[in-house]
Formats: structure tokens, C-alpha cells, sequence
């Protein structure tokens, strides 16, 4: 045994101190080999009795996604609502969900106190400012509450997204044409002018087949805002959706994004969480055919107080697709706190899958909390691959070690890898100009750490 | 930041460098789980000279280049590491990189989100005091990439991020090009190469041996290196120390006979020590 087997993977044994005990037990990394060989095909690993693993929830692996299990008179009667990642709950009806009280599995880590307004639900006619840069091939119009597209959308997950439906009555509706190349991004700046009444709102974008679209969804200024969105993908359609969140203090954002991809099709979401005082994204994918892609990349930076919180949901039901997921964020300040929960479900027939989810917490002060719940359950051995990992820590003093190995001083090492950390998520943007402006935005928040400048310039 | 001992190498390269390690003791780990791995090692290196330091698996030869480097990891109980009469065990990591060691790791880190061209010219400014003048430096990067068969491309990569083991190390060796050192400790550099990246990155250091008079310690499981990269001296490591030391022959003679008689040696030598404690402590 070398000594120089410290700097393999060291990333999973970031240190721990700083983070809460629950999220101490995630630092570990689970492979699907393992899980294969465990659980033959069709049983489930961790969902009912393993003789009946799909009934029992009234959901079979062959149900066409989109066709949720809700509120119904379905095979096995009483739908239970579950915790994740077994089965999931959704219906379009608020009072279907309980009233949050904190201890459900999906709000035992929001701050509700804050979330209160958007819970109550009250009706209102507030709306963010829209201003819309639309490429030649795309096409923003609405739909009236009752449409057929809406009633075609997956179904919300929690009561919040389903008062969101109820609530925005109707829908804006971006169209990308069949086989369109767009040539510049389509940018959605959605700004917030006041936190009075809660803004609903639900946006649809339509993917056609084979088109190729970047759609950026720019959020700023105050709001209590809860927005869903669908993404609806096309056979063949690749589709890049950016979510920045550079809200004002004060801001309250909840919203469900659900990815609906398409035969062949390829979904890039990177969701940018900076500002605000509560975000809390629900993320959510399915496939409609073999060979979908979706590449999932999130980044967060959470300062005192504040609380962001993603949640995502990766059903795989259809043999050959493939799922990456990536989120990275950091904190500092008293009371920052950040929650990932990653669910990645591989029900029976979705033989030839490839899964990975990574979450990675960068804690930079103490009174910072990182919570990070990544859930695989796995229904069929025969996958290409399946794993995930997170890690919640300090710097990585190998990477320090490295840099500072070839001359670099400890705090420009560090400014590099925080810089780094960032910039690893922000590159896959492929918008210069906002890759350039958000890594300026990350850069002004560093410079108010003082820890960066004025920590002992030490490794270890 | 800066300490009198963290000369520029660049403007340091002249010959007659002396690394000199004295009667080093490190351990690993904390307290009651503390557990020595160097026993009093001895070794002087000059500029201009290669010294492959051979040994088992285990016998502490990582530590000994990890500990020069000042990773954390380790602790100094004993001994001293001298570049040039100044002591590099007061040094900060980085300080003694700038005084003009060069580690070049067997597992090269992984930092996501940092370009190797970015990497590179931020290290060559900390190692010379200035950022390098840009012509040039580019220049310097592509002709030395090039010679170590490195695709340009390479340059817009994070660090180390999906490298192979071959593009590791030869990343490794770009890095001991451009930052110029007066000692390199080369850890393993021959471990897990193909005979093409064997030969592509020996070369790369023999250029760096031609051009100054670097110091070299070649820390090495196998003989294969030593047939591209000539020893001036050959060091068996064994159980923290040195054992043996001789001229290339010796390297041959590993190769004909292996560790087993040192390792043996070693052992029996630990044992004696042992039950010579113990008869002081009774």
C-alpha cells in the first residue's frame, strides 16, 4: 500500500465536519454492478414486495410515461401517496396532497414558514415582465385553461405544483418548429416587480421533431413566484434549457420543470440558482421512446439565509436511454442552505440503461448546511451502467496540494478550484455571454469571503 | 507569502543544486494510530545527476517524494531535507516549488473547471515571480507539447479531467518543461505506460536533463525506465530506508535477482531490533 493512494478520488473523502449528520452518510458512491447482481430483473429493489414489485403501486414498467397513477379508481384502489423514490404521488387536483406541515418526505426540508404564501394558494393576477427574444423558427402564444396540451402534461408531483396548474390558468406556449435550427438562443427574461401577491405561472415549450433549440428561462428582480414548465420533446429534437435564478432578496420561487423526451431525442437542462431567498425547483424527466438522452447540470450558491433546493426525478420505463446528472453547489454564511435530492427510478422494461447522478457540496464557512439525498432504485439487471455519488466537504486539499505543488499560492489554489468548481457546470451553457456574466456574479460573491483572502495560507 | 527560500527557479538554474535529505523520520497518521514509514533515510542528489530510487511495494518511496513535496498527510518527526543549505521542511507547499522542487505524482488530481493552459501559465508565473511574456510562452507550451505528442486540443482541458494514465503523466512531464525545476522527483512516472509513452515521456526528461542541470530521483518499481532514462546511481529502498547503494549495476542486478534477499534482510534486521527494545524495556 503507497502513500500516493491519498490522492485517487479524494473528492469522496472531503471532510465531513461541517456537514449535518444526515448527509454525512452520502459520501459514498454506489455502482449498478453491484445492484445488478443483487436484484434479478423485474425485482424491486426497494419498492413493495419483491414477488409483486410494480402492481402493488399500479404502475408497471410498460405504462406509457405521462399516464401517472393518481386520485383514480385504478386497479389496487386507494392510491397511497408514497415517499420517493418508490412510486411517486401526482394528481392536478391541490387538495389531492395534504397540506404541507414539514414532515412529508418533500417538505421536510423547505422552509415553509417562507413558502407559506405560495402554499395558501390565493388566487391571483400578478405577472412577471416578460421580455422575449425569439430566433426565427420559434413561436410564443397561449393556451386557455382546459386545452388539450395542458391536459396531456405530466401531472404535478406536490401541492404546490398543482395549485400552480390550477392557479395560472392556462399557459404561455413557446413553439419550436419541426426540423428548425435555431440560430440564436431563445431568451425568456422573466423579472419580478413585487412580492405582494404570488405570481402563477405555467409555460410549455414544444419541441418538433428534430428541431434543435436552446431556450433560456432568465429570472430576475423581487417575486413570490411559483412557475411550472414542460418540456416536450420531439423524436430526434435536442433541446437546451437554461433556468437562471438571479432573483432579488426576498424572492420565493417554486416551480416543476418536467422533461418529456422524445424517440432519439436529447435534453440538456442546467438550472442556475443564485439569488432569492427560497427556490425550490422540482425537476423531473421521462422518455417516450428508446435512445432519449438527458443531461441534467445544476449549480447553486447558496449565501446566509438563503435556501435553494433541488429536487429530481429521472424515470427511466423505456429500454436504451441514458440520464447524466450533475449538480454542484456552494455555501457560506450562517443559516445557507442547500438540498438535493436526486431519484433515479429503472423500472423493468427499461433494459440498456445508463444512469449517473453526482452531487457535490463545496462548504466554505461554517453555519452552512448541505442536505443531499441521491436515491437509485434499480428494477432490471440488464442496464449498461448505474451509479452515483455526493460528497459534501471542505476544499479538496489534494487539489490544493496539486496546485500548490507547482508554485501556486494557497489562496490563488483556492480561488481557482472554487472558480473551477463553477465554471465545470457553467461551461456546459454554450452561451458565452451568460456563461461570462454568471461566472462575474459567482466572482463578486467570492470576493465578499473573506475566508479567501485572509485564511492562513496553508494546505491541510 | 513570499520567503526569503522561495528563489525564482528560473533564474536559479545554475548547476551545482544539492537536495540533501539527512536521517529523515515521517510517519502517517494521528496519535496511537501513528505508524512510521521512513526510518532514517539518507541521500544527497547534485544537480545534473539521476538517482532511481528502487524498492518493493510498500517500502515507502511515495512517502519519501510526498514528504519532500510537504503534503500534508505526512508528519516530520525527524531528520532534514536541505535545497541548497535552506531548509525545505520550514516551506510552505507551494514555496517549495518555487525554490525549485518538481514533483511529478504517480495520480495526478483531477481539478474540474481548470484549463491545463490556464493551470500552466498560473504556475509558471508563481515559479518565476512574473507572467511569463505571452508569445513566448505559447510558443514554449505547443513546441513542448508537441515533442511529448500532446494534441493541442489538450491545452482547453480541465486538469487531469478524463486524462488516460499515458496523458497524465505526460502532463506531468509538460509541467516539469515549462516550470523548469532544479530537483525533480519523479514518482512512478513509469507506472501503468505503454512502451510508446515510456519512451515519449523518458524523453521529456532527458530533454529537461540536457537543457539544465536538473536533479533527478526516479522513484521506480521496475528496471524498464532505466533503459531511457540513464541512473548516475542506484538506491534499493526498503522498509523506510536505504539499504543498498551502487552504480546502474546495480538496477541489473534487481532485475536478475529482486527484493526478496533485501526484503528478507530487512525483516530479520526489524525483528533483532525489536527484540533488542524489548530486552531494554525489560
Amino acid at each position: 500500500m503507497s502513500s500516493n493512494d491519498t490522492s485517487n478520488d479524494t473528492s469522496n473523502t472531503a471532510e465531513l465536519d461541517t456537514a449535518d449528520l444526515s448527509t454525512a452518510e452520502l459520501a459514498h458512491e454506489e455502482k449498478a454492478a453491484l445492484a445488478a447482481e443483487l436484484f434479478a430483473p423485474g425485482v424491486g429493489a426497494q419498492a413493495g414486495p419483491p414477488t409483486t414489485p410494480a402492481t402493488a403501486t399500479g404502475s408497471a414498467g410498460d405504462t406509457p410515461p405521462g399516464a401517472h397513477s393518481h386520485g383514480g379508481p385504478v386497479l389496487t384502489g386507494q392510491p397511497v401517496p408514497t415517499g420517493s423514490p418508490a412510486e411517486r404521488f401526482t394528481s392536478t387536483d391541490p387538495d389531492a396532497f395534504p397540506k404541507p406541515t414539514g414532515r412529508e418526505e418533500e417538505w421536510r426540508f423547505t422552509p415553509l414558514r417562507r413558502a407559506r404564501q405560495l402554499l395558501d394558494g390565493a388566487p391571483s393576477d400578478a405577472r412577471l415582465q416578460v421580455e422575449s427574444d425569439l430566433p426565427e423558427g420559434a413561436v410564443l402564444t397561449s393556451v386557455e385553461a382546459g386545452d388539450p396540451l395542458l391536459k396531456g402534461l405530466p401531472e404535478p408531483v406536490d401541492r404546490l405544483a398543482a395549485l400552480t396548474r390550477q392557479r395560472s390558468n392556462g399557459a404561455t406556449v413557446l413553439r419550436i418548429a419541426k426540423e428548425a435550427v435555431l440560430d440564436r438562443p431563445v431568451t425568456l427574461r422573466l423579472s419580478g416587480t413585487g412580492a405582494e401577491d404570488v405570481v402563477w405561472g405555467q409555460l410549455v415549450v414544444e419541441v418538433g421533431a428534430f428541431a434543435q433549440a436552446t431556450v433560456v428561462l432568465d429570472h430576475a428582480g423581487l417575486a413570490k413566484y411559483s412557475g411550472g414548465a414542460a418540456f416536450l420533446l420531439g423524436d430526434g429534437a435536442q433541446l437546451t434549457v437554461v433556468s437562471v435564478q438571479e432573483w432579488a432578496p426576498g424572492t420565493v420561487h417554486g416551480g416543476q420543470y418536467d422533461s418529456v423526451v422524445g424517440r432519439d431525442a436529447s435534453l440538456k437542462q442546467i438550472v442556475v440558482t443564485l439569488g432569492g431567498d427560497l427556490v425550490r425547483l422540482v425537476s423531473n424527466v421521462s422518455y417516450t421512446g428508446t435512445g432519449g438522452q438527458a443531461d441534467l447540470y445544476g449549480l447553486y450558491f447558496a449565501d446566509e439565509t438563503q435556501h435553494q433546493e433541488h429536487r429530481l426525478w429521472v424515470d427511466h420505463a423505456t429500454p436504451n436511454c441514458r440520464s447524466n446528472v450533475v449538480y454542484k453547489g456552494a455555501l457560506q454564511g450562517e443559516q445557507a442552505h442547500s438540498v438535493w435530492i436526486g431519484d433515479v427510478r429503472i423500472r423493468p422494461a427499461a433494459t440498456g440503461t445508463e444512469t449517473y447522478e453526482l452531487n457535490r457540496n463545496l462548504v466554505l464557512t461554517d453555519g452552512a448546511r448541505a442536505d443531499s439525498v441521491p436515491n437509485l432504485e434499480i428494477e432490471t439487471g440488464e442496464i449498461v451502467s448505474a451509479g452515483h455519488a455526493s460528497a459534501t466537504g471542505r476544499f479538496d486539499d489534494e487539489q490544493l496540494f496539486y496546485l500548490c505543488s507547482r508554485g501556486i499560492d494557497a489562496e490563488t489554489a483556492r480561488r481557482l478550484v472554487v472558480r473551477g468548481f463553477f465554471a465545470d457546470v457553467v461551461q456546459h451553457i454554450g452561451i458565452p455571454e451568460l456563461q461570462d456574466r454568471l461566472m462575474r456574479t459567482i466572482e463578486v460573491r467570492l470576493g465578499a469571503l473573506p475566508e479567501l483572502d485572509e485564511q492562513p495560507v496553508e494546505v491541510g | 507569502m513570499t520567503s526569503p527560500t522561495a528563489t525564482p527557479a528560473a533564474t536559479g538554474l545554475k548547476a551545482g543544486s544539492v537536495l540533501e535529505i539527512r536521517d529523515l523520520h515521517v510517519t502517517v497518521g494521528d496519535g496511537d494510530d501513528a505508524k512510521e514509514i521512513l526510518r532514517g533515510v539518507d541521500l544527497t542528489v547534485r544537480g545534473g545527476e539521476t538517482h532511481a530510487i528502487m524498492g518493493p511495494n510498500g517500502s515507502g518511496k511515495s512517502t519519501l517524494a510526498y514528504s519532500i513535496a510537504g503534503h500534508p498527510k505526512y508528519t516530520i518527526t525527524g531528520g532534514t531535507v536541505t535545497l541548497d543549505g535552506e531548509d525545505v521542511l520550514a516551506m510552505t507547499v507551494d514555496e517549495r516549488a518555487r525554490a525549485g522542487l518538481f514533483l511529478a505524482m504517480q495520480y495526478p488530481v483531477e481539478v474540474p473547471g481548470v484549463s491545463v493552459s490556464n493551470f500552466l501559465r498560473t504556475a509558471a508565473t508563481a515559479v518565476t515571480g512574473e507572467a511569463p511574456k505571452l508569445r513566448t510562452w505559447v510558443k514554449d507550451v505547443r513546441t513542448e507539447m508537441a515533442a511529448l505528442e500532446m494534441d493541442s486540443a489538450f491545452a482547453e482541458r480541465n486538469v487531469n479531467e478524463g486524462f488516460s494514465g499515458g496523458e497524465k503523466k505526460r502532463h506531468e512531464i509538460l509541467q516539469m518543461r515549462l516550470l523548469k525545476p532544479k530537483m525533480a522527483i519523479l514518482d512512478e512516472t513509469d507506472s501503468g505506460l505503454d512502451v510508446d509513452a515510456l519512451r515519449i515521456v523518458s524523453e521529456g526528461v532527458n530533454r529537461a536533463k540536457a537543457d539544465s542541470p536538473v536533479g533527478v530521483l526516479l522513484i521506480t518499481h521496475y528496471t524498464r525506465i532505466l533503459r531511457y532514462i540513464k541512473p548516475d546511481f542506484v538506491h534499493v529502498f526498503v522498509a523506510g530506508r536505504v539499504v543498498e547503494e551502487g552504480g546502474p549495476e546495480l538496477a541489473q542486478k534487481l532485475e536478475d535477482e529482486g527484493y526478496a534477499a533485501y526484503v528478507k534482510d530487512s525483516a530479520e534486521q526489524a525483528a533483532t531490533e525489536k527484540t533488542a527494545l524489548e530486552a531494554t524495556q525489560q
